[in-house]
C-alpha cells in the first residue's frame, strides 16, 4: 500500500480515538490540560512508531519462522512493555529536559490500546517494515491531533453552563461524539479523490 | 465475602462509575450479541487471572510484578482468542481486534494490581467475577440502546445458520442510524454516564434519609 494513503488513512479516516475507539482512557484522562495533552501525544507518537517497527521485526524474524504466530498477543505486549521501560531509561540518561516533559506519561502508554492495536493491525494487514513504521507514526499523529483539539474544546466547556449531571466526563464524551461526526467527512472516497490512481 | 462480588456490579461498576475499559465498551457495542460475547471473554480472563495472580502473589517479585501480571493476563486472552476462533467464527470476526486488546483492558490489570495481588484466592475470584459481571451489564446496556435505536434490531445469538434476531417494527425501516456509527457510541456513553450521575445525585439528595427514617418510625 502507498505510504501516503496509509498516513491519511490512520490520521483522518481511521483515526484511533474517533473511529476505532483505541486510547480512550488517556483521551478522557489527560485532555483537560493542554500541556499534558501535548506531552502524552508526543510520547505516544514516539512509542507507537518504534514499537510497530519492532513488533514487525519480532513477528517476521521469530514468530513466523517458528510457526507460533498465535503467541503474538503475549509477545507483542512484552515487547511493548520492555520498550517503554527502555525508552524511559534512555531518555532519562540522554535528555533530562525531554524526560521531564514526557516522563510521567511513558508508564501509562503500556496500557494504551492504540499501541498494541497498531502492532496487531500492521501484522494483520501484512505491512512491510517501512509501512508499519509509517502506520505507527501516523496513528500517533492522529492521536495527538484529536487530543489537542479536545483540550481546546474542554477549556471552552469550562466557561459554559452545563447541566449538573453532564459536567466533566459526560459532556466530554458528547463533545467527542460531535467531533467524530465531523470526522465522518473524511472517508476513503476522499482519499481516492485526493490521490487518484494509488 | 459477598460484598466483593456485588461491589463491582453497582457501587464500583468498572465502566460507568470508575470509567475503566472504555475502548471495548464503545468498540463492540454496536450489536447486542457482540457485547455478550465480549463480556463473557472478559469475565473468563478476569476470574482466571485474578485466581492465578492471587496464588502467585508471593512468588512474583515486587519489582517485576506488572510484566508478570501482563504475561498471566495475555495467556488467558490467547486462550479466549483461540477458543473463539475455533468455535464461534462469527463472534471472532465481530469482535475483531478487541479480543487481543483485552490484554490492555485497564479493568483486568487494575484488578490484578489493586486486589488480586494483595488478597487470598476466594475473595480474588469473587472480585473478578463481580467486576466482570459489572462490565458485562454496562456493555449490554449500551449495546441494547445502540442496536435497538441505531439499527432497529436486537441480536441475541448468532452462530452459523442459527440466528436469533428480533426486528423491531417501525424502527428497523428508519432507524436513528447515527447511533450505529462511532460518533453515536460516544453520544450514548455520555448520556448514560450523565444518567448515572443524575441517579447518584437523586439518591444522595438532602432530606431523603429523614423521610426514610420517618417512614420507618410510622411503620
Amino acid at each position: 500500500m502507498n505510504l501516503i494513503v496509509i498516513f491519511f488513512s490512520f490520521v483522518l479516516v481511521n483515526n484511533f480515538i474517533l473511529s476505532k475507539f483505541m486510547g480512550l482512557c488517556p483521551f478522557i484522562g489527560v485532555s483537560q490540560n493542554r500541556e499534558s495533552a501535548v506531552g502524552m501525544g508526543f510520547a505516544v507518537i514516539f512509542v507507537m512508531s518504534i514499537s510497530s517497527l519492532l513488533t514487525w521485526a519480532v513477528y517476521h524474524a521469530i514468530l513466523a519462522p517458528l510457526g507460533i504466530e498465535f503467541l503474538k498477543t503475549i509477545v507483542f505486549i512484552l515487547v511493548i512493555a520492555s520498550l517503554v521501560q527502555l525508552v524511559e531509561l534512555v531518555i532519562r540518561k540522554l535528555s533530562p529536559a525531554l524526560y521531564k516533559a514526557l516522563g510521567i506519561y511513558l508508564p501509562l502508554i503500556t496500557t494504551n490500546c492504540a499501541v498494541l492495536g497498531i502492532a496487531i493491525i500492521s501484522v494483520d494487514e501484512n505491512f512491510g517494515p517501512l509501512e508499519s513504521f509509517v502506520a505507527g507514526m501516523s496513528g500517533g499523529i492522529g492521536f495527538l491531533m484529536v487530543l489537542v483539539i479536545m483540550s481546546f474544546l474542554r477549556q471552552k466547556l469550562l466557561l459554559e453552563k452545563v447541566p449538573a449531571p453532564f459536567r466533566g466526563v459526560p459532556i466530554a464524551f458528547i463533545t467527542a461524539g460531535a467531533m467524530a461526526l465531523a470526522f465522518m467527512a473524511f472517508n476513503s472516497s476522499m482519499i481516492s479523490n485526493l490521490f487518484p490512481g494509488v | 465475602m459477598i460484598k466483593e462480588l456485588t461491589k463491582g456490579i453497582f457501587k464500583e461498576n468498572p465502566v460507568l462509575v470508575l470509567l475503566l475499559g472504555l475502548c471495548p465498551t464503545l468498540g463492540v457495542s454496536g450489536k447486542f450479541f457482540n457485547a455478550i460475547g465480549m463480556g463473557m471473554g472478559v469475565i473468563f480472563v478476569l476470574v482466571c487471572s485474578n485466581a492465578v495472580i492471587s496464588l502467585l502473589k508471593k512468588v512474583i517479585p515486587n519489582q517485576v510484578r506488572i510484566p508478570g501480571y501482563i504475561v498471566v493476563i495475555a495467556t488467558f486472552v490467547t486462550i479466549v482468542e483461540l477458543v473463539l476462533k475455533a468455535f464461534s467464527p462469527v463472534l471472532y470476526s465481530g469482535l475483531g481486534i478487541f479480543i487481543p486488546l483485552i490484554v490492555v483492558n485497564c479493568i483486568v490489570l487494575g484488578r490484578a494490581e489493586a486486589f488480586a495481588g494483595k488478597n487470598r484466592l476466594i475473595p480474588s475470584v469473587l472480585d473478578g467475577l463481580g467486576m466482570g459481571i459489572g462490565f458485562t451489564l454496562s456493555l449490554m446496556l449500551i449495546a441494547f440502546i445502540r442496536e435497538i435505536l441505531g439499527s432497529g434490531t436486537l441480536t441475541l445469538w448468532e452462530s452459523g445458520s442459527v440466528v436469533y434476531r428480533f426486528v423491531i417494527p417501525g424502527l428497523s425501516e428508519s432507524p436513528a442510524a447515527v447511533l450505529a456509527t462511532p460518533a453515536g457510541a460516544l453520544f450514548v456513553m455520555g448520556f448514560v454516564i450523565a444518567g448515572i450521575n443524575a441517579l447518584k445525585a437523586y439518591r444522595s439528595r438532602p432530606g431523603r434519609k429523614d423521610k426514610e427514617k420517618r417512614k420507618g418510625a410510622a411503620a
